[in-house]
């Protein structure tokens, strides 16, 4: 007699037929409540995809990593089954639940009743629709079985890729790297795990995922699988970039397995919605873990998982009071080496408040999300031993304001007073390492500054070289002067860069030098910023210094541009938009002039005005008209003058040979082609060139950043000029022969502006500040420094030499220029 | 009496405003002004700022505030309040995020307009 009439009676008598659709962890710990506390109440019968018992899911990482074998994650082994009474269908899949006849259908046609029924189907992983989706050696990491062939592929070794830079394709890269493959991670979103952790975490993280020699790609957009005679051989991205492959993963999210609810005609959302006793809309049917929806929230982490599990058993076992009330979650990533945290809400919102710890040196950020004195949020990276104190507040909504001034160092200070920083070092022994980078203890230092008389940072810095490396240290140097010097030691007044930081701009340049930050999430960690995300003022400045020090590897972040060099035009006091096309040495043509009369006149522009910097300006061009307007000028041949950009501004030329009778060189030809040369690059402030065909200095070129002054010689070149706010005669920076020459010394002097300036100092400030003599030495008398500053400026402009007004015209950055909605006033009425 | 019924109006969704910045919802009584925060927040204000009327949804956002284009006025997207030293506050406007669409109350205009 086979298994199928054993369970297909009628009219029996005996315990109510408990019948269970998967065997994933929800099923398996709600299974071991009932027969534990009520053993006997139910017949039990287990439906499992999988031809396995129960075990750990969370744990096929280190199983996958070899750190674990299989059989040390079993939760439940086919003994456990026996001694509990409970009917295991391994390797059965149900395809049909015919709830009038209240009985089930398997794929291979076996059939069987129940009373009472629970769906626990689990999740589906979310395989992208992309070409070549389907090949052989595109896998998901989801079971056992997944682990199993990833493993075969990775005993070939050879390339992997993994899509997907959350808890799981992390997880999964870690593990196929430990086995030996070549892994990149491809991920769509600016930086890692953006669901679970801030930009300045998931930053530390990509960078400890970095340093296992895993590769990662974020803002990746997968475009294609590329097989070749049948088999992966790449996967592409929609920039074009192809990255070997010999196996791919998809870890891309996953989706409640609904669809058997679904047919069943049970009430199914994204998930099978279920109440908070776990009851589906149909009463003899319940569902829990990962493929249900309650409260409008899918889980897919563990604890929400047992806690429904506990509750149904507890409904199955007669409580009817037993409820599930959703709860707060929280996430750790299981690779080994890397200690993240995070729990609840992190987004800041009205009334909430952040403290933001980071221990640059340690590779340590912790925040907390406050709100009302409860902590609603936590976010730790580095050092997570606190993380289960912290998850416990938050969890009581416990009154924090007695611990809040020590609440972020966990509960070691918990209502203690902070330490004095000053009593702290004074505490340390003289041979207490202060400065790793070289190697300076406590003691050299304050002798140093006692016995060798060195009383400033600076001089400290010289002679022992503490702080002179890394510079994070340079708060410890400093309290150390401090202490020794007492009332006698005055910090250097630097001016920090602004309130988010104790550092100036000199200091933030150099370490994002000397420390290769490309990030901005990387330099305000690093450089220990007090805000998760900066402010109206260094934003700007950092992306420029970013910008400037990594050409070609640093992507602009557009969010952090003032809005006249977001849309690229001038706002205006009324909130329109001013439109100057480039005019390149002041030439213009009766072609570029109609079409600029026809744009005026068609997109009925009130003021058309003559610019001191030889161009034309169309004032008053309303927002949404920009793209319209630029393209009809991209048509006549015109582009962005970026007349509203800290870069390259005009170059005002005089006629010069071609007509004047004084002209001395072809002075327009000339700045026709320093423009050419110019334009495009970002500087820290605006620049603006002339070029004056001989000393009668038409071109006003004694009062600009950069001007040249023809003589019959050759050409004398000038810079730190101005006439703004402060009127300003250039000072001489030399004559040289050629044209050739000019663009050298102009392209070198640009650079070592560029590289040296504070964001949103001129020319003639920045000289002032460092010393005229200094440029002319750097720029002039070193000729191998000039060379490399000027390869370094041809280089960087390859970077920034396309018209933005084009590139706007061809769709990017669209939503700038169109409202969100536009609402009548019937839509309200 | 100045009851006022609220309307709540489909704009849009989350993710048609970038993270750390605004688009504007034009109505016949002026601009409102939606931003979203690095942290996927959302608030909506009046699209003008308390000093000299400059259009806030031009600003940089940073936290939970944005910088004026037109003179670096900070204000509170929460209260519209101006920070200090700078006195003044931009009227705020109902908001609420429903599975991903933003819906602003536009009862203040039917009121105006009426």
């Amino acid at each position: 007699m086979s298994a199928t009439h054993q369970y297909h009676g009628s009219g029996r008598s005996g315990p109510e037929r408990l019948v269970v659709i998967g065997n994933g962890m929800a099923a398996g710990r709600m299974v071991e409540e009932l027969v534990t506390k009520s053993p006997g109440l139910y017949d039990i019968t287990i439906f499992g995809a999988e031809p396995r018992v129960n075990y750990d899911r969370i744990m096929l990482s280190p199983v996958l990593s070899g750190e674990k074998e299989y059989d040390e994650i079993i939760i439940h082994d086919d003994a456990w089954y026996t001694t509990h009474g409970v009917t295991l269908l391994k390797g059965r899949m149900v395809t049909a639940i015919d709830r009038t006849a209240k009985k089930l259908t398997c794929e291979d046609g076996f059939e069987l009743d129940y009373d009472k029924l629970l769906i626990a189907t689990g999740s589906s992983p979310f395989v992208i629709p992309v070409p070549g989706a389907e090949l052989p050696e595109v896998l998901t990491y989801r079971d056992q079985g997944d682990v199993e062939k990833m493993l075969t592929a990775a005993a070939k070794g050879g390339s992997a890729v993994v899509i997907g830079g959350g808890l799981l394709g992390l997880e999964a890269a870690a593990g196929l790297r430990a086995r030996g493959m070549e892994v990149t991670v491809l991920h769509l979103m600016p930086t890692l795990m953006e669901r679970q952790l801030d930009p300045s975490a998931g930053y530390l993280l990509e960078r400890a995922v970095e340093a296992r020699d895993i590769r990662v790609i974020t803002r990746a957009n997968t475009h294609e699988i590329v097989a070749k005679d049948g088999h992966v051989s790449a996967v592409r991205l929609d920039d074009g970039r192809e990255i070997p492959a010999d196996l791919v993963v998809m870890a891309a999210g996953i989706r409640p397995n609904a669809w058997l609810a679904k047919e069943a005609g049970l009430a199914v959302n994204r998930g099978v919605l279920v109440d908070d006793g776990m009851a589906t809309d149909d009463p003899d049917i319940f569902a829990i873990g990962e493929c249900v929806e309650h409260r409008g929230v899918c889980y897919g982490l563990v604890a929400p998982l047992y806690e429904m599990a506990k509750v149904l058993a507890r409904r199955l076992m007669g409580d009817a009071e037993a409820a599930y009330n959703g709860m707060a979650i929280s996430t750790k990533l299981k690779v080994t080496g890397i200690d993240l945290f995070s729990a609840g809400d992190f987004a800041e919102g009205e009334g909430r408040e952040e403290i933001v710890l980071r221990d640059p040196a340690r590779n340590v950020y912790r925040r907390l999300i406050l709100e009302d004195n409860r902590i609603v949020g936590i976010v730790l990276y580095g050092d997570t031993g606190d993380s289960a104190w912290f998850f416990q507040l938050l969890k009581d909504g416990s009154d924090i304001a007695e611990l809040r001034d020590t609440l972020i160092f966990g509960p070691a200070y918990a209502g203690g007073s902070p330490l004095d920083p000053t009593a702290a070092v004074a505490a340390l022994p003289d041979e207490a390492e202060i400065c790793g980078c070289n190697g300076v203890c406590k003691g050299t230092i304050v002798a140093a500054i006692s016995e060798g008389g060195h009383n400033s940072l600076d001089a400290v810095r010289a002679h022992t070289k503490a702080s002179g490396s890394c510079g994070t240290c340079t708060g410890l140097v400093e309290q150390l002067l401090e202490l020794t010097l007492g009332d006698g030691y005055e910090r250097d007044a630097v001016q920090p860069i602004c309130g988010c930081s104790e550092l100036g701009h000199d200091e933030v340049r150099r370490l994002i030098v000397a420390q290769e930050l490309k990030s901005l999430p990387a330099v305000m960690q690093e450089l220990g910023w007090k805000t998760s995300c900066g402010c109206a003022k260094c934003r700007p400045a950092l992306n420029y210094y970013l910008l400037a020090t990594w050409p070609g590897e640093y992507e602009d972040d557009y969010q952090s541009r003032f809005i006249n060099e977001r849309v690229h035009a001038n706002i205006q006091k009324d909130g329109t938009y001013s439109v100057v096309p480039r005019m390149w040495g002041g030439l213009t043509s009766p072609d570029e002039l109609r079409a600029i009369a026809d744009v005026a006149d068609k997109f009925n522009i009130p003021t058309v005005k003559v610019t001191g910097g030889q161009r034309i300006d169309l004032l008053g061009v309303k927002k949404e008209d920009l793209p319209a307007v630029w393209a009809d000028l991209n048509a006549a041949g015109m582009v962005s003058g970026h007349a509203y950009g800290k870069s390259l501004r005009t170059v005002k030329t005089c006629v010069g040979t071609d007509w004047c009778r004084f002209g001395t060189q072809d002075s327009t030809g000339l700045g026709v082609e320093l423009e050419k040369f110019l334009w495009g690059s970002w500087t820290p402030h605006k620049v603006k060139l002339a070029v004056s065909g001989c000393p009668r200095n038409c071109a006003e070129a004694t009062c600009k950043d950069f001007g040249v002054i023809c003589v019959d010689s050759g050409y004398e070149l000038h810079f730190a000029g101005a006439a703004g706010m402060h009127v300003k005669g250039t000072e001489v920076l030399c004559t040289v022969a050629s044209e050739e020459e000019v663009l050298e010394y102009c392209g070198a002097l640009i650079q070592l502006y560029r590289e040296q300036a504070r964001y949103l100092e001129r020319i003639y400030k920045w000289a002032a500040r460092v010393g005229v003599d200094t440029v002319r030495e750097q720029v002039v008398e070193d000729h191998d420094k000039r060379k490399r500053l000027y390869a370094r400026f041809v280089f960087s402009q390859k970077f920034s030499q396309s018209d933005p007004w084009a590139e706007r015209v061809q769709g990017r950055d669209a939503h700038e220029f169109k409202p969100l909605a536009q609402v009548s006033l019937e839509d309200v009425a | 009496m100045d009851m006022m019924v609220s309307r709540w109006i489909d704009v849009g969704a989350l993710e048609d405003i970038p993270r750390r910045g605004a688009r504007v919802v034009k109505t016949p009584a002026g601009c409102i002004a939606v931003f979203r925060t690095e942290a996927d927040e959302v608030f909506a204000l009046d699209d003008r700022c308390p000093h000299k009327g400059g259009p806030l949804s031009q600003g940089i956002v940073h936290g939970r505030s944005v910088t004026c284009p037109l003179h670096n006025w900070v204000i509170d997207l929460a209260t519209g309040q101006a920070k200090a030293p700078d006195e003044g506050r931009v009227a705020t406007v109902p908001l609420r995020s429903e599975g991903g669409r933003l819906l602003l109350d536009l009862a203040r205009m039917a009121s105006r307009a009426a």
